[in-house]
């Protein structure tokens, strides 16, 4: 047994030296901006790499008692809300449609749909722009969320399409004897069993709302509607000189997104496999 | 499965059996008509914003390219294909291009094998590995702007952790000035690239892994396969239409860089760093050249559209049966 075992942990040292090494690479610049955060600048350019000494609090304080912060998480909490309601509700409704209905020109807008997921969002920006501006919904919320629910519709069609055609026939039948329309059907017994499915597509939502840079930057001119990497790419060129508050304010701008993934991680990883090859 | 709401299904209790005559035909092409409306009324509302926001501005951008354009009014000063021509002419847009291949390039030569590696690393059982997928995926969940940022500190020349760590070992001046040097740039980016983007390429290759049946490789070991043999004749054969979509996803992710790039360089050094995106981003929203910026966009949509159709025809075509349904399990 002891042989055994040791020969298997000789077996698996290179293994584990490598993984260690990789996973070092990965967390030390996260690390690193935590303790950098509880530094002053000073204490920073003296001692990089040793524990702060002393600590200090008031990095981080300073930023949580300030109102601008909160009201960065409040305008990308909303923003991610609104757009993931929007384009999983339509989403579904979509996807039902695909999946259970046989008509005429089906296939011509799924096609339509997958396309879209080549469609780089750079392409339509500039456009996009231009009809966001003509409509009034520059520095309007409404400007980032129907724009995201619009490019997120082809991922969510797609998995949510996936799913609801795996649904057994049989339950149709029997909804539609029991005097179920099409809507009820997909009101009372498709949603409520498609619970899994909503709640990946969902999480996807909220990650790709929560994440996205371009669309913010250009339709939120004024700092009103700020979401947090607006805000976060502010701070750095307002305090550039503070290194050690810079990265305060990093790692409580990542505080959200990794408490959310290490929560959701199984929708989240689900979902990206499952998008990634149903698309 | 089989779709129910077939037209001729629809036999509920309010429908009368059809007598043989015309006005039964009538009626059923009436409940055909009817059907369409139903399936095509659940389309309408994600139709409508597919095609205001996603199409119609991408069509736009068709029309505007052939235009001198600032942005103001309707386009009027037709201008043919100066645009593009004016595009294929300028040197930062031919380094566009070029950087975008390089970029390709590392990501297929070093990134997508390095995330293969580590899936099979951690596809072994053994104590932790939950953790280490947990922390090598995370990056990816965190916003390109706060990478963005953490990174440009990170590699700050001379005080930031980079240069003090090969600092500390006697490398000083490894890494010259990183972001602000023109010939370091582009290596940089694409470090700060793998350490967010692996994982995601690591998660999908793990769950094609996972989806080998175990009685493949066992009888390989039996067949007396060694380790390499296995992996080479079984593992990889099976894992081609995950690693196919994973290149494809890196392509059309090199292909639309943005974000990152916009964050920490803007495109500097003097252009050493910009993208397609960065450029048609200067050109219509700081320069006001709309015209020139919208012919950009479609060189990048043409580009993303011609890579994406005779991908799916040539290379993902034959295996995109076998990717659904050994991927099915992925959702739960």
């Amino acid at each position: 047994m002891t042989v055994r075992s040791k020969s298997r942990a000789r077996r698996t040292l290179p293994l584990h030296v490598v993984l260690i090494v990789v996973g070092a690479v990965m967390a030390v610049p996260l690390l690193y901006a935590v303790l950098s955060g509880f530094k002053s600048t000073d204490q920073l350019s003296d001692n990089p790499f040793g524990l702060p000494d002393p600590w200090v609090g008031s990095n981080y304080t300073g930023i949580l008692g300030s109102g601008s912060f909160w009201r960065l998480v409040g305008n990308s909490t909303l923003i991610a809300v609104a757009t993931t309601v929007l384009v999983v509700a339509v989403s579904a409704l979509a996807a039902f449609s695909f999946a259970r209905f046989a008509f005429r020109g089906r296939e011509l807008l799924f096609t339509l749909f997958t396309m879209g997921l080549m469609f780089p969002f750079a392409v339509a920006a500039l456009p996009l722009f231009l009809l966001l501006r003509s409509l009034g919904l520059l520095d309007n919320p409404l400007g980032v969320i129907l724009p995201q629910a619009a490019f997120g519709l082809p991922m969510t069609i797609i998995i949510l399409r996936g799913f609801f055609r795996e649904i057994p026939g049989e339950l149709e039948e029997a909804a539609t004897l029991d005097g179920c329309g099409p809507f009820g059907f997909f009101w009372r017994v498709l949603l409520p069993m498609a619970r899994p499915a909503l709640g990946t597509v969902s999480v996807l939502a909220v990650v790709t709302s929560w994440n996205n840079f371009f669309l913010p930057l250009l339709v939120f001119t004024d700092s009103t509607w700020w979401t947090i990497p607006i805000g976060v790419q502010q701070f750095q060129g307002q305090y550039s000189a503070d290194t050690a508050r810079v990265f305060a304010y990093l790692v409580l701008a990542m505080v959200p997104a990794l408490a959310f993934y290490s929560v959701a991680e199984r929708q989240l990883v689900g979902g990206l496999t499952a998008g990634a090859t149903k698309g | 499965m089989t779709s129910t709401f077939l037209p001729d299904k629809r036999t509920g209790p309010g429908v009368d059996l059809p007598p043989p005559s015309a006005a039964a035909a009538r009626g059923r092409a009436r409940r055909r008509v009817f059907h369409w409306l139903t399936a095509v009324g659940f389309q309408l509302p994600a139709l409508v914003l597919f095609i205001v926001l996603v199409l119609l501005p991408i069509l736009f951008a068709l029309y505007a390219a052939f235009f001198r354009w600032g942005g103001f009014g309707m386009p009027s000063d037709y201008i043919g294909t100066e645009n593009f021509t004016r595009a294929f002419d300028d040197p930062v847009f031919l380094g566009d291009l070029w950087r975008c291949l390089v970029l390709v390039v590392l990501s297929l030569a070093l990134q997508l094998p390095f995330a293969l590696a580590m899936a099979v690393l951690l596809n072994q059982r053994f104590r932790g590995r939950a953790v280490y997928r947990m922390l090598f995926f995370a990056p990816y969940v965190l916003s390109e702007a706060i990478t963005g940022v953490l990174f440009s500190m990170i590699f700050a020349p001379g005080d930031g952790l980079a240069d003090q760590i090969l600092g500390s070992v006697g490398l000083d001046g490894i890494g010259g000035e990183w972001f602000a040097d023109p010939s370091m740039v582009m290596a940089t980016l694409f470090l700060v690239m793998t350490w967010k983007y692996f994982g995601f390429h690591m998660m999908l290759y793990l769950a094609g892994l996972q989806s080998i049946p175990k009685e493949l490789t066992e009888a390989a070991l039996i067949d007396g396969a060694n380790a390499w043999q296995r992996f080479r004749s079984v593992t990889l054969p099976l894992l081609a239409p995950t690693l196919r979509i994973s290149v494809f996803l890196s392509v059309i992710g090199a292909i639309q860089l943005f974000d990152l790039v916009w964050v920490v360089t803007q495109g500097g050094p003097d252009h050493h760093s910009e993208t397609m995106a960065v450029t048609m981003f200067q050109f219509g929203f700081k320069r006001y050249q709309v015209g020139y910026a919208s012919a950009i966009s479609v060189v990048m949509f043409g580009i993303s559209l011609v890579f994406a159709l005779a991908y799916q025809r040539f290379v993902l075509r034959r295996d995109l049966e076998g990717a659904t349904t050994t991927m099915r399990g992925g959702g739960k």
